[in-house]
């Protein structure tokens, strides 16, 4: 018993000779985990590059751009309308040979589960790398689900990088490790690598100069069921071999022998908040610590080690128990027994709670009162969506509102929104709502459908072309801002901007709803409150005809934050008039970040710096104590 | 040398802009460094917090009482992440009223200088003067100069003087 032989892993030890070397020859930049990301896929040779932005995963095109811009190097870059599109653009590259990548977030991946989980069975030639940004907390999607975790269902490898430096080196080995086996690699970084900033060591791209060359095998690409079973085969003994390699064995740093039958096990973000605390309370070279670079397949020689030396097992990983189960022993202790939180963030917090009951360490915290509520988002003042959900809750008081993700899930605040699920579900759940009702002839309310436009072309079409196909009755307004906004400002395929900048074929959002068989649509700037309005009864009237159906209404005003788009608007002084009576409904209703209530008043009043004078509080005042006079701008 | 800082806001406010001038500074100085900043839905006016840890560190998150430094751009953000700094910690906060001589109203400075987006700036000079940080004025500037937009830079230049002038 005692120290363990440091096993070669699949990253170096960052603070090792190879770096110190490279110093003086390299340029140093402060790098943010997702830029670190996309400075790896530029300097390994990657050719293609698709993504769908999402949180935490959205800044790693834009470094993609940066980067292939700055050291010259041609690459096919794109905002793919949604992920299962990116992965099918990549691996075709992959069949030509060339080095190839995506990135998206964790839920994107459920989007891209059908691509992927075949492209496990037949594999891929160039290098192909999945990038899936996890969440835990979460902070911001709509699960904390852990894609190691789906890895391992779609047997497709996941190396777990705990910082942005490694993320970058992970991505040579990600690309190693799929030409190396023919088999798609995932690379998972939490948000607490994506969001991190480190100073990293830039070096110059590689140039593999390769021809496409797609070498047509039908039993391979096409795959008939016939050829499944010996292709899954194949993908098992690559598992195997790849789970037998010496360098898939976790990163050891032993201990001194004095916890000898102790150890800890971890990956990611988890593995440094891990590092650090046993460092502060005096145990990091005294009990063994193995971060886990590789957690699926996880070597077997691993496997067998924790089996036989250790009595006590502490892993600690985010968020579900993908190395425990592996590992499986009744003597470890994680995620299975709950010993580590089954859910929400692994923050150095509660990871310290987790360490000092497993080392029984005599170390005690302060108590710490329950931090404050924080504020919560807001729509921005002047956003287009608040008019819109505005004009149709006032419309339709006892409607029915599904909606969807992006900025205007905010419309929650105002009450406007009654459901958010999945990018594009609110279409079909708007007829799922509608068949409920019909069925027996329950009086049916009026359903409005709220969903944005770079979600619509998402996911959005098929549940439309669903709809009107199953004489489903709802309206559905499109929010178009001409821009995904809640992730930062990227080009729909409506706007025409490719991820390059140059124009592309615009694809118009009126075309396609008309296209999926909407027979009433209606196209209006809900700046244009009155005329707002006049659509969506008109809507409803059409919905509840004889002949009635789909009603479609594209509520179009660009994102406020996007500067072009402001250019053309008007622009309003606005003030609230001693008339206000203090009711609050401007407040509660209309929730502008630009109204304020003064307490010492009893009255609203507009906050100038805030306000942006689109003028459309103007008609959120009961008793018209809002007043609104233009401006020249 | 080991720093831990947090700057605490609301989106909006200029939380990663000041994230990344200690980033770049800690750089620049020759320290390891991590940050952990809030993307995402709370950009929209919500609480943003981040985190600079220069020197040696493996996590880039500040656990409770162990922050040195606090720049609180809102005053309403100390009940929620006040907690993080340590006992004798710092804590640099933008409040209309002016109790001891770690508050000042940036807010007020800000607009004085026609922007109120430059109020960070000024909270970052105001803690400079105040010896809170790891690095010189003048790595400060360096880093300054390095990350603003073309358009933006004197503003953003005449926002921190602006902070290291201020007494009291």
């Amino acid at each position: 018993m005692g120290r363990l032989p440091v096993h070669g892993s699949f990253v170096c030890d960052e603070k090792g000779k190879e770096i110190e070397i490279e110093m003086s020859e390299s340029d140093q930049r402060i790098l943010m985990g997702n830029e670190a990301i996309g400075r790896g896929l530029v300097e390994n040779g990657c050719e293609l590059f698709a993504s769908y932005p999402g949180t935490p995963a959205s800044e790693i095109l834009p470094a993609v751009r940066t980067f292939s811009k700055e050291t010259d190097t041609a690459m096919h870059i794109e905002w793919s309308v949604n992920e299962k599109v990116a992965l099918e653009v990549a691996l075709a590259a992959s069949y030509t040979g060339k080095r190839a990548a995506v990135a998206m977030k964790q839920v994107g991946l459920n989007v891209a589960a059908d691509p992927l989980t075949r492209a496990a069975y037949l594999g891929c030639v160039g290098g192909l790398v999945v990038v899936a940004a996890d969440d835990p907390g979460p902070h911001s999607s709509q699960t904390e689900q852990d894609s190691r975790l789906f890895a391992l269902f779609a047997k497709v490898p996941v190396l777990d990088p705990s910082s942005p430096r490694q993320a970058r080196d992970m991505i040579r080995d990600a690309f190693e490790i799929s030409e190396k086996y023919e088999i798609p690699v995932i690379l998972r970084p939490s948000t607490r690598v994506c969001h991190s900033r480190q100073n990293v060591i830039c070096r110059q791209p590689e140039r593999l100069s390769r021809k496409p060359d797609f070498k047509k095998n039908p039993g391979r690409w096409i795959a008939t069921p016939m050829f499944l079973t010996n292709l899954h085969k194949l993908l098992n003994e690559k598992l195997d071999a790849l789970a037998e390699e010496p360098r898939s064995y976790p990163r050891l740093i032993s201990g001194d022998g004095s916890m000898a039958g102790s150890c800890i096990i971890a990956s990611g973000a988890a593995f440094a908040n891990t590092h650090e605390l046993l460092e502060e309370m005096g145990y990091l070279g005294k009990i063994d610590l193995y971060q886990v670079t590789l957690p699926y397949p996880l070597n077997r020689m691993f496997i067998k080690d924790v089996r036989s030396r250790y009595a006590e097992i502490l892993v600690v990983e985010e968020t579900y128990p993908v190395i425990e189960l592996q590992i499986s022993t009744e003597r470890s202790k994680g995620k299975r027994d709950g010993y580590v939180p089954r859910q929400g963030e692994l923050t150095p917090d509660v990871i310290q709670d987790v360490l000092i009951r497993f080392l029984e360490a005599p170390v005690t915290r302060p108590d710490y009162p329950a931090p404050a509520k924080g504020k919560r988002p807001t729509l921005c003042a002047g956003c287009p969506h608040r008019a819109s959900f505005y004009a149709i809750k006032d419309t339709f008081p006892g409607g029915i509102f599904p909606s969807d993700i992006g900025c205007y899930t905010l419309g929650m605040n105002l009450g406007a929104i009654d459901t958010c699920h999945c990018m594009g579900a609110c279409v079909s759940q708007g007829a799922g709502f509608y068949q409920a009702y019909a069925l027996k002839g329950d009086p049916v309310p009026p359903i409005v459908v709220t969903i944005g436009d770079s979600t619509f072309f998402h996911a959005g079409i098929p549940g439309l072309i669903n709809a009107v196909f199953q004489k489903a009755r709802f309206i559905v307004a499109i929010l178009d801002n001409s821009t995904t906004a809640m992730t930062g400002n990227q080009p729909t395929p409506q706007v025409g901007t490719l991820a390059d900048g140059q124009a592309g074929n615009p694809v118009f959002i009126k075309d396609l709803v008309k296209a999926c068989g909407v027979r009433f649509i209606r196209e209006c700037d809900p700046y244009d409150m009155k005329q707002f309005i006049v659509h969506l009864k008109q809507a409803d009237e059409f919905v509840r005809s004889p002949e009635g159906g789909v009603a479609v209404i594209i509520s179009k005003h660009p994102c406020i934050l996007d500067r072009e788009g402001r250019k053309g608007q008007k622009a309003y002084r606005v003030k609230v008039t001693d008339e206000c009576v203090g009711c609050r409904h401007c407040i509660e209703e209309f929730e502008c970040p630009a109204i304020l209530f003064d307490e010492e008043l009893q009255q609203a009043r507009i906050d100038e710096i805030a306000c942006i004078g689109c003028g459309v509080c103007e008609h959120a005042c009961p008793v018209y104590a809002i007043e609104c006079e233009e401006v020249s701008s | 040398m080991r720093q831990q800082i947090i700057i605490s806001g609301i989106g909006g406010q200029g939380v990663l802009f000041i994230t990344r001038v200690l980033g770049e500074s800690a750089m620049l100085e020759g320290h390891d460094v991590l940050t952990s900043e809030t993307h995402g839905m709370a950009m929209r006016g919500g609480t943003v917090i981040s985190h600079v840890k220069v020197g040696p560190f493996e996590s880039p998150l500040i656990r409770n009482g162990q922050a040195d430094v606090g720049l609180f751009l809102n005053a309403g953000n100390l009940g929620i992440h006040g907690t993080l700094i340590r006992p004798a910690g710092m804590s640099f906060v933008n409040t209309p009223q002016r109790g001891n001589d770690q508050s000042l109203n940036a807010t007020d400075a800000a607009k004085e200088l026609g922007a109120v987006v430059t109020l960070n700036l000024i909270m970052l000079g105001f803690a400079m003067r105040k010896k809170a940080f790891f690095c010189s004025e003048e790595t400060m500037r360096t880093s300054i100069r390095r990350i603003s937009n073309p358009g933006q830079l004197e503003l953003n230049m005449k926002a921190f003087e602006a902070g290291l002038a201020i007494e009291g």
